[in-house]
């Protein structure tokens, strides 16, 4: 990566290094009353999904997976097969857009791009970096809690809408996951929201930031936030669908759940609304417990390597670095384990991660409160 | 010539299993055949097969427990169709034996065997999609490998395919 | 449960009323398959559905059925072996072992020794085959993909043995009536004897990535349960009846060509780690055999006699007429257990009736029993642990 060799002086090229400097004066980028900068703040991770899906989720997928298998993965486009997602795409766009005779047209064209939206509106809070968020919201980390249910409403109307069996099946399994899913989840990260005393995503780094690297997150300051550390990995495989608890479009089961009938473009959107659910996840994880875009690299001695790892470049490398190594434990899993059965993931869900769920949340407290 | 005297004490214990049944249902069965590849006798009385089976499944002496294979055939000099089975008995005894039931080839129906050993439901099926054999009693008689709508029995000997099926043109 | 919606009123007060209202719910048919991924094929299930539970599946066959038994009536015997290739197209080798021990018997052969060792060798390394096919696919039923390539990655090996041995990889017809279409290549024993040493390793890396996996084991442990009884009842042979705790393998209790000389077990689950009769049971059994398949080879590779002066087709009949009579021989297939009924009249070169005996088809049969009340996902696993393939069902 070129910006490696800058010094990091010369860094905040144009804008100082303080917080949302860059989207700051990007929203007040307006020439002739249009607003512009606004437009590219949405677009920038727009462009941020549609090429890490295409190079490191499928691309990358199909590699690491073909590695874990013992074999090749994709050999013939280009070299070690480098174009073969470009190829998969041109072929989709080729595709006839099939729309079911039988099916509700209105659910079953709007149901990916809800999906889509899903995802892609928990981009506008994420910070990219110590001088980027899209929207600098004090309720952030709520906001993205909350904005990932719309994804239920996208699956709901493309299962129903197919008018198949199989969708429907995929569909209401979905949602009763997803929406399970979401009580662990959400208290396993006011964990981390209650060790930070905010919900301001930008401040939530902000308070992991120091010259200790790695001891400043969240998770190596106080044993017990392992605890919703990995309540909330587990729970959110489960809100991106992801093996092992891919019940709603297991293949091997419901032919491939609620997007059976799905074909073309629409079909592309619905991988791209997975793998954007996938990095969206990874990178909360990383803001709440593991410092976002903070260098985990400590200051040793007269060696700065904190210092010299820190900056709004440097942040966007360590978030997405970040977000990157928890999509490969992603991968990982579901190249490794076989799928649970629905009812066990409901027991897995009601009787084990919510009460632990709980009881992290109470020890947090007690933590919060006793120890300084 | 091992092969041979393991060959000949099967047929030895066929005999004997043969005996046990031959004492309950006299004449209703033919003499055994002890020819040395399928050692095996002929239900005469047909209206009596699914009491010879049961009786051979459940005789503490015989406990034909296990159905290996029922394979329906065609006799045509005969003007019949039959069934052969081939019993075995499972954790009991070596023992093994092959049981022929035969019936006209016109109107003729042997009694289902099904309610006593679960095999045969689907092997009558079978013997029904192929031959035409009507097992009375079968709780679920209809064709399992060829469509429900195909004409003809397609394993006896004088079977002729049918022209087309559904407007598809079947002799090529 | 599936029912009439209904409203219940009840009256707790003049102004509390307790309104309780089910709603209608009404079964679904699913038609699972023919082309359905976790068929195996082209099984069709018609399943009543409550919800998630299945409350009926009648399976369907017929959509792979190539007549094999009316083409047996019309072909010479020798002609034959081709086909029964075709019926269980994963344990090619077994099937045509199978017949050629049948019209063997009819014919009253001697078949040299070496014949013997050769065929033990090909339908074992077939067997392992099989079996990894059935391990894989179980796997993949599961959701879990890797272990399926990697039992790919091996059954390549062996695919590769028999082509370099018989010229084909899946349809051999390589087991001729009274011989060997060919003898083994000249450094086949070596080669083999390198297979077992890899394999060895590869197979406890498999079983510890998906037999030990506590999610595989939640998944299959007590799903599917068939009592003994029963299982004979129905028919069941073959890892399917081993599964099930009853110690039959036709290989021991009918035994045909040299597995008497050999030395090898016939595994049952002992309860301790699988349900004994659910679907773990019908997997450990396929993977401790697999094991055994093994020993049985590395057996046949030591004793198997020299190639000098050794003509592979020595005792194949020029003419293949049998006297006048019948036969039900069977062999232990990777499925079970493959029976030829042959009956000849004498005075044909084809037989007058050939019916194979499939183990699947007979499996299979008590899918209706064994789906009653589970859970979709449960349902593939019982159709997974079948191990079905559908080329033998319907043949």
């Amino acid at each position: 990566m070129s910006f490696n060799a800058l010094p990091q002086s010369s860094m905040p090229l144009l804008m100082g290094n303080s917080l949302n400097a860059w989207s700051d004066a990007l929203t007040g980028f307006a020439p002739m009353g249009l607003p512009l900068g606004l437009l590219v703040i949405a677009a920038i991770p727009l462009v941020f999904i549609a090429l890490y899906a295409l190079t490191y989720g499928v691309y990358g997928e199909r590699k690491i997976s073909a590695f874990m298998q013992d074999r090749l993965g994709p050999m013939e486009v280009g070299k070690w097969g480098i174009l073969q997602t470009l190829a998969d795409i041109l072929k989709l766009l080729q595709k006839e857009d099939i729309v079911p005779t039988s099916a509700d047209k209105f659910l079953f064209v709007i149901g990916p791009g809800v999906l889509f939206v899903g995802s892609f509106l928990a981009f506008a809070v994420l910070p990219f970096g110590p001088a980027f968020i899209g929207a600098n919201l004090n309720v952030g980390l709520f906001y993205a809690i909350g904005i990932v249910a719309l994804e239920v409403v996208g699956i709901l109307a493309a299962g129903w809408g197919s008018n198949n069996k199989w969708a429907l099946y995929g569909a209401v399994r979905s949602v009763a996951q997803i929406v399970s899913y979401e009580i662990p989840a959400a208290i396993a990260l006011l964990c981390g929201a209650m060790m930070a005393g905010t919900l301001d995503m930008q401040e939530i780094n902000v308070l992991q930031s120091g010259t200790w690297g790695f001891a400043h997150f969240f998770l190596f300051q106080s044993p017990i936030a392992w605890l919703p550390f990995l309540i909330y990995f587990i729970a959110s495989l489960a809100e991106t669908n992801r093996a092992p608890f891919d019940i709603p479009e297991a293949e091997s089961e419901l032919v491939a759940g609620y997007f059976t009938e799905y074909s073309g473009m629409k079909f592309a959107v619905i991988f791209l609304a997975e793998y954007g659910s996938m990095f969206m996840v990874s990178a909360i994880i990383s803001i709440v417990f593991l410092g976002g875009w903070n260098s985990p690299l400590p200051n040793i001695g007269p060696l700065a390597l904190n210092d010299m790892t820190t900056g709004p470049v440097w942040g966007a490398f360590w978030i997405i670095m970040k977000g990157f190594f928890f999509i490969f434990v992603q991968m990982w899993l579901r190249w490794t384990l076989p799928r649970l059965r629905v009812d066990q993931l409901m027991y897995l869900c009601w009787k084990v991660l919510t009460p632990f769920a709980f009881l992290s949340f109470v020890l947090t407290a007690i933590w919060m409160i006793y120890v300084p | 010539m091992e092969e041979g005297t393991i060959g000949s004490k099967q047929v030895q214990l066929s005999e004997a299993a043969y005996s046990v049944i031959h004492e309950k249902f006299g004449e209703a069965i033919s003499a055994f055949d002890r020819n040395p590849t399928m050692p095996f006798f002929e239900v005469q009385d047909t209206a009596l097969w699914t009491d010879i089976a049961l009786f051979m499944r459940d005789h503490p002496k015989l406990k034909f427990n296990y159905m290996a294979c029922l394979s329906g055939v065609d006799y045509p000099e005969e003007e019949k169709l039959g069934i052969v089975c081939n019993l075995e008995s499972i954790g009991a005894y070596p023992h093994r034996i092959a049981v022929k039931v035969k019936c006209p080839r016109e109107g003729g129906s042997i009694p289902s065997v099904s309610c006593v050993w679960h095999t045969a439901n689907w092997h009558e099926r079978e013997a029904y999609d192929m031959l035409g054999i009507l097992f009375t009693g079968h709780p679920d008689m209809r064709r399992i490998l060829c469509p429900d709508d195909w004409e003809g029995w397609p394993l006896r000997k004088d079977y002729r395919v049918q022209e087309s099926y559904h407007g598809i043109k079947v002799p090529y | 449960m599936a029912g009439q919606g209904s409203v219940r009123v009840t009256r707790k007060s003049d102004n509390v009323v307790i309104i309780e209202k089910d709603l209608a719910t009404e079964e679904m048919v699913l038609s699972m398959g023919p082309q359905h991924p976790s068929t195996h094929g082209v099984l069709r299930l018609e399943c009543r559905t409550d919800g998630e539970v299945v409350t009926e599946a009648e399976p369907y066959l017929g959509y792979l059925h190539r007549c094999f038994e009316k083409h047996c009536e019309h072909v010479d015997y020798q002609a034959i072996v081709p086909y029964t290739d075709r019926m269980d197209y994963l344990a090619g080798m077994n099937s045509e072992m199978a017949y050629a021990i049948a019209v063997e018997k009819l014919l009253d052969i001697e078949i040299p020794r070496r014949v013997e060792f050769i065929r033990v060798i090909v339908s074992e390394l077939n067997r392992i085959a099989s079996h990894l096919v059935a391990i894989g696919t179980y796997a993949i039923d599961l959701g879990a993909f890797t272990p399926f390539l990697f039992c790919f990655r091996d059954r390549e090996h062996i695919l590769n043995m028999l082509e370099w041995a018989s010229g084909a990889r899946m349809l051999y017809n390589y087991i001729w009536i009274g011989g060997l279409a060919y003898d083994v290549p000249s450094d086949f024993q070596k080669r083999v004897g390198e297979f077992v040493d890899y394999f060895r390793p590869k197979a406890v890396e498999l079983s510890r990535l998906l037999t030990e996996n506590e999610i595989f084991v939640k998944r299959t442990k007590g799903i599917g349960i068939m009592p003994a009884d029963v299982a004979i009842n129905y028919g069941w042979s073959g890892p399917m009846l081993r599964g099930s705790g009853v110690q039959w393998d036709l290989r021991r209790n009918d035994p045909y060509s040299i597995y008497p000389e050999l030395d090898f077990a016939v595994p049952v689950p002992d309860g301790k780690f699988s349900d004994v009769g659910d679907c773990l049971s019908r997997h450990l059994v396929r993977a401790l055999e697999i094991e055994e398949s093994l020993k049985i080879i590395e057996q046949c590779i030591g004793k198997m006699p020299p190639a000098e002066g050794f003509d592979p087709r020595a005792a194949v009949p020029k003419r293949i007429r049998p006297k006048a009579g019948e036969v039900y021989a069977r062999a232990e297939n990777p499925r079970g257990e493959l029976g030829f009924y042959i009956l000849s009249d004498g005075k044909s070169t084809s037989p007058l009736r050939c019916k194979a005996r499939s183990s699947c088809f007979v499996n299979l049969s008590a899918m209706k029993d064994l789906s009653k009340g589970q859970l979709i996902p449960d349902l593939v696993a019982i159709i997974g642990s079948i191990d079905i393939v559908l080329g033998e069902v319907d043949r």
